[in-house]
């Protein structure tokens, strides 16, 4: 888990491995260290890996380890959502799930 | 039109003709596979949407008893109830192969079974929303893996269609084409050489004869 304290420290709870950090620069540095085998699914809130899209886009095409955005305290971005979106109109070359425009 | 620059002769048709048929092959197995792993996808986009908006749900009220439990609680009492795990939880990857494609697929144990054991500090100094707060996260665990494996899966999948899409179209709108346009070039230039040669051989065989005709006059 990377993320501000108080959005990842419960998890610490159930035993996973956090790691606090403060702002973007300590998260990329962190996310590059957990970039080895030991780790299969880094957590990353929101607001911290929408300030990395290219951090972001190295990950996609590794099968190890899966970055996946979780919310923060402030609450959901909608970030995740997005990037599916754009998967989709990736793939299908239109918005075919999310539909209405937004 | 648009055709490659070959010699026009026998052996380059037959090739032409076998190379046209890998293609056309290559390409219906090509479209196979973009239809089904489109199929594939769609079914994991469809989950993957509802689940992460349940888990963003759970997440954030999570999050909410987390915050009270905060502002009750001394930050100090909150960071060493939680500094020692009971809880320890392995993380196996395993794949699983989706239309060549490799997906993740993750399995959790956990150390403790038993769920009432989760929480990792005495219940007297802590607030009881600090309780709810990690059995909900407890709960959604699970959940959230599953979600790491669909959006892992997502993302590689997508650029797998995008892929395959793109071969699909180069060998429907280029290779194809080209290879009909040159085949037919090729057949017409061998049509035409034959054409010339029959004339040329019925113009020799008309001065023959008349060669002859010449001889037999005199």
């Amino acid at each position: 888990m990377i993320g501000d304290y108080d959005s990842i420290c419960g998890f610490s709870a159930l035993g996973m491995d956090i790691f606090p950090v403060d702002d973007t620069e300590q998260a990329r540095k962190k996310l590059r260290e957990l970039d080895n085998d030991e780790y299969g699914i880094v957590y990353i809130t929101e607001p911290l890996i929408e300030n990395m899209p290219d951090e972001y886009e190295r990950f996609k095409i590794k099968t190890v380890p899966a970055v996946i955005p979780i919310p923060s305290t402030t609450g959901s971005g909608g970030f995740a959502l997005t990037t599916i979106r754009n998967y989709v109109k990736q793939a299908v070359g239109s918005d075919i799930i999310f539909g209405d425009g937004k | 039109m648009a055709q490659m620059r070959v010699n026009p002769t026998r052996m380059e048709l037959t090739r032409l003709k076998k190379a046209l048929q890998v293609a056309r092959k290559g390409h219906k197995l090509l479209k196979d596979k973009r239809d089904e792993l489109m199929r594939q996808f769609l079914e994991i986009v469809r989950e993957a949407k509802t689940l992460r908006e349940t888990v963003e749900e759970r997440l954030a009220e999570a999050n909410r008893s987390f915050t009270v439990a905060n502002s009750v609680m001394q930050s100090e009492v909150l960071t060493s109830a939680l500094m020692m795990p009971k809880q320890d939880v392995e993380l196996k990857i395993g794949k699983k192969n989706i239309m060549s494609v490799n997906v993740p697929k993750y399995e959790i144990s956990y150390k403790t079974k038993n769920k009432d054991d989760i929480y990792s500090y005495g219940y007297a100094f802590t607030s009881g929303d600090l309780d709810d707060a990690i059995s909900i996260l407890y709960d959604v665990l699970p959940d959230q893996l599953r979600l790491a494996e669909l959006e892992k899966s997502i993302q590689l999948i997508a650029s797998e269609i995008e892929k395959t899409r793109r071969r699909v179209n180069a060998l429907e709108h280029v290779m194809i084409p080209d290879y009909v346009d040159t085949i037919q070039y090729i057949t017409m230039k061998l049509d035409e050489n034959e054409r010339s040669n029959l004339s040329r051989l019925m113009k020799v065989k008309d001065m023959m004869l008349e060669e002859k005709r010449q001889k037999d006059k005199a």
